[in-house]
């Protein structure tokens, strides 16, 4: 769990990096540039799929902790003060884990899906334009794509945050609680890696409601 | 600090025996003394139950000094009850007020059937200790305590995760049902000290193999049991059985 969450959030730093070049307000051009990169080079495209099989481990493991933890405790209590004793959503990873996953089949659908099955045609780069340096006809201009999703759609913008929101819990627990499966709990160094994974966790969650946001706003162009 | 009495209602989970069901009955206590213990106050009911002509509240108690670990109890939503670092035979009176309802649970766990009403059948630790809680050392003259020098840093860790008195609170805490709290300081108090490392990664291997087998749930990492171990025993212990049982693993030419 700790293995596969640890990859996944190092694919987060790349993801929410990447994407955060539509801050530049340059019409996408920076953004664009990078995402084509990203969707054309051969190593990229080879950790795409080895992000699928960690995020799909990621879920096979947690429904196995979630079978056998519920074996574990076949009469529930009456009475549980369990708040007295940790934090609700270290106690709701599965949970705010399957909130994500619903959130991330409409994201997929929205970005990946067309991207990679041609449905972007209607964001297709004709040979005359230039994008980002790129200006062959598989370059598909991304930043119009997301200005399509999000521009004049708040329900999916509201989706989007509230995604974004159940991540920003998941990763809180998560982030600490890899180190501790890998066995590192030090006097000096836990607490600076609790603190880094707080600023991780703010950092990613805000720069990616940020993102929807902004575009549905008009806060850039 | 002030004395006062007080009148409760108790709930508490009556089961014939491991097989039955078992439902919630409330009874009623009058006058119970602030300075009593909790379980001096099941005693009350208990003899009320007797002179009633009812059969008494089974509940595990051995020492009431807090060090034992034998007495469990489930209280109002907590293992040992509303104070931190404290056993049930610890918890006082005075943490209630007249009038109070108080809810009393056995510790809820696949690994640990109930024999009759509070009382749970704990030997799974004791196989768990069994199948690698120990060193071994050849018979014959005792050896000069002093022999081996240890690292006094590395003896108060030691010793701190040897204050496990095995009541099992951490797993009755876990919301997983997980016993690596009890199995993480059992490994550490013996792989902190030399006299534990020669057989540190069968230790750790047999062990949580026995764990598994037992049908404790897993670590998540949520912490309730540090938050409600009588002894205060740390989360640590737990990462240190992490990276023993990954060393011996991976390092290990045993199977």
């Amino acid at each position: 769990m700790g293995l596969t969450g640890f990859f996944l959030i190092t694919f987060l730093i790349v993801h929410c990096f990447i994407n955060s070049m539509i801050f530049f307000n340059d019409g996408g051009e920076t953004f664009n540039h990078w995402g084509h990169f990203m969707g054309s080079n051969l190593i990229v495209r080879t950790m795409e799929l080895g992000l699928f099989a960690f995020l799909i481990l990621h879920i096979v493991q947690g429904l196995i902790l979630w079978a056998q933890n519920k074996a574990a405790r076949p009469v529930r209590y009456a009475m549980n003060k369990a708040e007295k004793n940790s934090k609700w959503y270290s106690r709701s990873m599965g949970l705010l884990g399957t909130l994500i996953l619903l959130f991330l089949i409409l994201h997929l659908y929205h970005f990946w899906v067309p991207s990679r099955f041609g449905g972007m045609a209607n964001v297709q780069v004709l040979e005359t334009t230039t994008l980002g340096g790129y200006s062959n006809q598989e370059a598909h201009n991304l930043y119009l794509a997301m200005q399509q999703v999000f521009q004049n759609n708040l329900l999916v913008v509201i989706v989007y945050v509230l995604g974004v929101f159940s991540l920003f819990w998941h990763l809180l627990h998560g982030f600490q609680s890899a180190f501790q499966t890998f066995g590192i709990n030090h006097k000096r160094y836990t607490p600076i890696i609790k603190g880094i994974g707080v600023i991780y966790t703010t950092v990613i969650c805000l720069l990616f409601v940020l993102m929807p946001v902004s575009i549905y706003m008009n806060w850039i162009n | 600090m002030e004395h006062y009495h007080m009148n409760l209602t108790l709930k508490v989970w009556r089961q014939k025996n491991t097989k039955s069901k078992g439902n919630f009955d409330t009874y009623k206590v009058k006058d119970i003394s602030s300075e009593m213990s909790f379980l001096e106050m099941f005693d009350v009911l208990n003899e009320q139950l007797i002179k009633e002509g009812k059969l008494p509240i089974a509940f595990d108690h051995d020492c009431r000094e807090g060090i034992c670990g034998m007495c469990s109890m489930f209280i109002n939503g907590q293992p040992h009850g509303p104070w931190q670092q404290n056993t049930t035979c610890q918890l006082h009176m005075r943490a209630f007020k007249d009038g109070d309802t108080i809810v009393v649970e056995p510790w809820r766990s696949q690994a640990f059937p109930v024999v009759r009403d509070l009382m749970v059948d704990r030997s799974a630790f004791d196989r768990v200790i069994q199948a690698g809680g120990y060193i071994s050392v050849n018979t014959g003259n005792a050896v000069d305590a002093n022999a081996i020098p240890i690292d006094k840093k590395k003896a108060d860790e030691a010793f701190m995760a040897a204050a496990c008195i095995g009541c099992g609170a951490c797993v009755a805490a876990c919301p997983n049902g997980s016993a690596m709290l009890f199995v993480g300081a059992k490994i550490s108090q013996l792989s902190l000290l030399p006299q534990g490392d020669p057989e540190r990664e069968s230790r750790a291997l047999n062990m949580i193999t026995q764990m598994d087998k037992e049908g404790f749930g897993n670590c998540t990492n949520v912490y309730a049991c540090e938050a409600e171990c009588p002894k205060g025993i740390s989360v640590a212990n737990i990462a240190r059985m992490n990276k023993e049982y990954l060393h011996a693993g991976l390092g290990t030419e045993e199977n």
